[in-house]
C-alpha cells in the first residue's frame, strides 16, 4: 500500500517531466497580453528568425499583437521579405546540418508540439559544457545541437547534478553563475516568458479569437436549447 | 405566399409521390416505441455527425494537398490563412472523435436492450460494418495532415497487414503503394478518405436504416410494439417518428452540438487525445518518435495487439487477436442465449458480465494510449514483465471472454418477466 501511494506522489513528477528528466517550470504566459506578444516578436525576429524559419506564418499577421502593417516593416522585418511574406530564413536544411549536425526545425508550430512550459524550461537552462561541440548543452534537452542564443543576456552559467541514491530519480540541480548577462533573473524570465508567449501565439494564431467565438457559439445554442426544449415539452404533453 | 407554396407542392407531389411516400414512411408514419430514454438519441447524433464530417470536409478538400511536400503546409495554410478554415478543419478534427463517442454509445446501447437479437439482426450486422468502414475512413483520414503521428501511425497499421502469412509483404506494399509510407500512400489513402469509403458509409447507413424500419425500433424494455395494435392499426405503445422524435431529437442534438462546441472552441487538441501533440512536427521517415500511439478510439485494440506476445518472431497472433476482437461483435445476436432483449429483466449474471466489459474496454482503451512501462515493472515473480503489459493481457482474456462465455451465462441466467406494454 506504502508504495503504491508512493508511486502516486510521482504521478504528477512524471507527467511534467522533460526527456531529459528534468521537472518543466510552468510558463507564466498570458495570451491575450499584447505588450508582451509584442516583446517576443521582437526577440524572435531578432534572435531566432537568423536560423529558425517559421515558413506559415505570415509577418502582417502580426497585425493581431496590435501592430500597424507600417510597424511591422520597419520594426520586425529584418530581411528582404515584403510584409505579406512568410517568415522564410536563408539558412538551407543542408547548410544546418552541416554547422550544427541538425536542420533549425521550422518554429511555426513548435508552441503547439512541444507546449509552453516545455519551451519555457529549454529556453532558461542552457549551461555550459566542454564536452559539447558548441560549448554549451541543455537540462531540459540534453545534447541538444543549438547553441545558447540568449546568452548575452542570461549569462554563462554551469549545472552540477546531484543524483540522489537513496530517493531514486529525483536528482539536484546546482546553477551556478559563472559570468553574468545584460539580464538578472528576473528579467531574462520576462524576456524568455515573453518570447514563449509569442510562439503559442504564432502556434495557432486564431487561438485568442476562438475562445471568444466559442463564447458566443455556446450562448446561442443555450438560447436555442430553451425553445428546443419547450418545442418538443408542447408536443409530448399527450404522450403518457 | 403560402398559397404559392401549396400549388408548387402539389405539382410536384403529382408528378413524384414517392417523396411525400417515403416521408410518410420513414418519418411521419413510421412508429417508434414511445418510451426512448437517454440512450436513445446517439443514433440520430451519429447521422447528425456524418453530416457534419461530409460537409466539413468537402470544405477542408478545396484548401487540402495531397501531397508529401505541401500536405503540412496545407493544413497550416487552412488554419491560419483560408478564412474561417481553422474552424472547418477543428469541426472535421472534433467531428472524427465525437463520431466515435457517439457510435460506441449507440453501440453500448445495444448492448444494453439486446437491439441485436431477433428479428434485428440485420441491422446490428449493417451497423458493425458501418464501425469497421468508418475504423476504415477515420485510418486513412489521420494520414492527411502528414503529422509524424500521422505518418508512423499508417506505417505501424499498414505492417500489421504485413505479418499475414504468404500475401502479407505484398499486401502492405499494394496499401502502401511503396516500400515505405510515401507520397503515392499520401494520394491513396486521400482518394479513399474523401470518396470511396465515405460512398461505402452512406450505402450502409441506409441499408441500417432501411432494416431498422422494416423490423421496427427496440426499446428499453425489449418489448415488441408491433404485437399489440390499437383500432387505427398503429402500435399502441408507437408514436410517429415526425414529429414526436424529431422534437426530442433536435433538444438533444442541440445538447450535444454545445458539448462539440465546448471542445472545438476551448479544448480543440482535448488534451492531446483528439489532435497528438506530436503531429505538429511534420512527417519525418527517418526519424521514429519514441512512443507512437493511435488516436484514442483505436486503442483498446491496440492494447489488445501490443498484449498477445510473438509466436516464432511474428507478430501475427496479435493482429488475429485484434481482427477477432472486432470481427467477433457480428456474431453477437447468436451468441446471446437470453430470451429476454433489455437489461431491465436479465439476471444478475449478464448485468455483471456487462459491467466488466465496459471496465475492460475502457482500461484497455487507457493502456493503447500509453507506453507499456507506463506502470513500471512487476516483481521478480512475473519475470520483471511490464506491469501495464500484464494488466492489458488479463484484460484481453476478459475482453474475450465476455464474447466466448455469453453462449453459456446468458443461457443460465434468471431473468425477470417481461411485461406486455412498454413502461415509461
Amino acid at each position: 500500500m506504502k508504495k503504491l501511494i508512493l508511486a502516486l506522489a510521482f504521478v504528477p513528477a512524471l507527467v511534467f517531466a522533460s526527456e531529459g528528466g528534468y521537472r518543466l517550470d510552468h510558463a507564466p504566459i498570458v495570451p491575450t497580453d499584447q505588450l508582451s506578444l509584442q516583446a517576443g516578436a521582437k526577440t524572435f525576429v531578432n534572435y531566432c528568425l537568423n536560423c529558425h524559419g517559421a515558413q506559415f506564418m505570415r509577418y502582417n499577421r502580426l497585425t493581431d499583437l496590435g501592430l500597424t502593417e507600417a510597424q511591422i516593416r520597419d520594426n520586425l522585418v529584418l530581411t528582404d521579405a515584403k510584409v505579406g511574406d512568410t517568415m522564410k530564413v536563408a539558412l538551407t536544411a543542408k547548410d544546418g546540418k552541416a554547422m550544427f549536425g541538425a536542420a533549425p526545425p521550422d518554429l511555426t508550430v513548435v508552441g503547439r508540439s512541444r507546449g509552453a512550459d516545455w519551451l519555457y524550461t529549454y529556453l532558461r537552462t542552457f549551461y555550459r559544457d566542454e564536452k559539447s561541440p558548441t560549448g554549451w548543452n541543455n537540462a531540459a534537452f540534453p545534447s541538444v545541437a543549438m547553441p545558447h542564443v540568449l546568452w548575452t543576456m542570461q549569462g554563462e552559467r554551469s549545472l552540477q547534478v546531484v543524483e540522489d541514491e537513496e530517493h531514486h530519480g529525483a536528482a539536484e540541480y546546482k546553477w551556478t553563475q559563472l559570468t553574468p548577462g545584460t539580464q538578472n533573473e528576473v528579467q531574462y524570465d520576462t524576456t524568455v516568458r515573453d518570447l514563449v508567449n509569442f510562439l503559442v501565439y504564432m502556434g495557432e494564431p486564431s487561438a485568442v479569437n476562438r475562445k471568444r467565438l466559442g463564447v458566443v457559439a455556446l450562448f446561442f445554442l443555450g438560447i436555442l436549447f430553451i425553445f428546443a426544449y419547450a418545442l418538443k415539452k408542447e408536443y409530448w404533453k399527450d404522450v403518457h | 405566399m403560402t398559397r404559392l407554396m401549396t400549388a408548387a407542392w402539389d405539382w410536384f407531389d403529382a408528378r413524384m409521390p414517392s417523396v411525400a411516400e417515403e416521408f410518410r414512411k420513414h418519418a411521419s408514419e413510421y412508429y417508434a416505441p414511445k418510451n426512448f430514454n437517454f440512450w436513445y438519441f446517439f443514433g440520430a447524433l451519429s447521422m447528425i455527425v456524418l453530416v457534419i464530417q461530409i460537409v466539413s470536409g468537402i470544405f477542408l478538400t478545396m484548401n487540402y494537398k495531397p501531397d508529401a511536400a505541401l500536405a503540412f503546409g496545407s493544413v497550416e495554410y487552412i488554419m491560419r490563412d483560408v478564412p474561417g478554415g481553422w474552424i472547418i478543419r477543428y469541426i472535421h478534427s472534433t467531428g472524427a472523435s465525437a463520431f466515435f463517442v457517439v457510435v460506441y454509445l449507440h453501440m453500448f446501447r445495444g448492448l444494453l436492450y439486446g437491439s441485436y437479437k431477433q428479428p434485428r439482426e440485420l441491422v446490428w450486422i449493417f451497423g458493425v460494418l458501418i464501425y469497421l468502414t468508418l475504423m476504415a475512413e477515420a485510418f486513412f483520414g489521420y494520414l492527411l495532415p502528414w503529422g509524424q503521428m500521422s505518418y508512423w501511425g499508417a506505417q505501424v497499421i499498414v505492417n500489421l497487414f504485413g505479418t499475414i502469412p504468404f500475401i502479407g509483404p505484398d499486401l502492405s506494399l499494394l496499401i502502401r503503394g511503396d516500400y515505405v509510407v510515401g507520397d503515392a500512400t499520401l494520394n491513396r489513402f486521400f482518394a479513399l478518405h474523401v470518396i470511396a469509403i465515405p460512398l461505402v458509409l452512406l450505402g450502409l447507413v441506409s441499408a441500417h436504416i432501411l432494416a431498422l424500419h422494416d423490423v421496427g425500433s427496440n426499446n428499453p424494455d425489449g418489448v415488441e410494439i408491433k404485437k399489440i395494435k390499437g383500432p387505427d392499426g398503429h402500435p399502441l405503445d408507437g408514436i410517429p417518428f415526425h414529429p414526436y422524435y424529431t422534437v426530442k431529437d433536435f433538444a438533444g442534438a442541440v445538447i450535444f452540438m454545445m458539448i462539440f462546441c465546448a471542445i472545438m472552441f476551448f479544448v480543440p487538441e482535448m488534451g492531446g487525445y483528439f489532435i497528438e501533440y506530436n503531429n505538429f512536427v511534420p512527417a519525418n521517415p527517418l526519424q521514429t518518435p519514441a512512443h507512437i500511439a493511435p488516436v484514442w478510439y483505436f486503442t483498446p485494440y491496440y492494447s489488445i495487439l501490443r498484449a498477445v506476445p510473438p509466436l516464432f518472431n511474428s507478430q501475427f497472433p496479435g493482429v488475429m487477436a485484434m481482427g477477432i476482437s472486432t470481427l467477433i461483435l457480428f456474431f453477437l445476436p447468436w451468441l446471446d442465449r437470453s430470451p429476454v432483449k433489455s437489461i431491465r429483466y436479465r439476471g444478475t449474471l449478464y448485468k455483471s458480465a456487462l459491467a466488466i466489459f465496459v471496465v475492460t474496454f475502457l482500461v484497455l482503451g487507457y493502456l493503447g494510449t500509453e507506453p507499456v512501462t507506463v506502470w513500471g515493472q512487476s516483481g521478480a515473480w512475473l519475470g520483471h514483465a511490464d506491469r501495464a503489459t500484464v494488466a492489458a493481457r488479463i484484460f484481453s482474456v476478459i475482453y474475450f471472454l465476455f464474447f466466448f462465455l455469453m453462449p453459456w451465462y446468458t443461457a443460465i441466467d434468471k431473468t425477470k418477466p417481461v411485461p406486455e406494454r412498454v413502461t415509461m
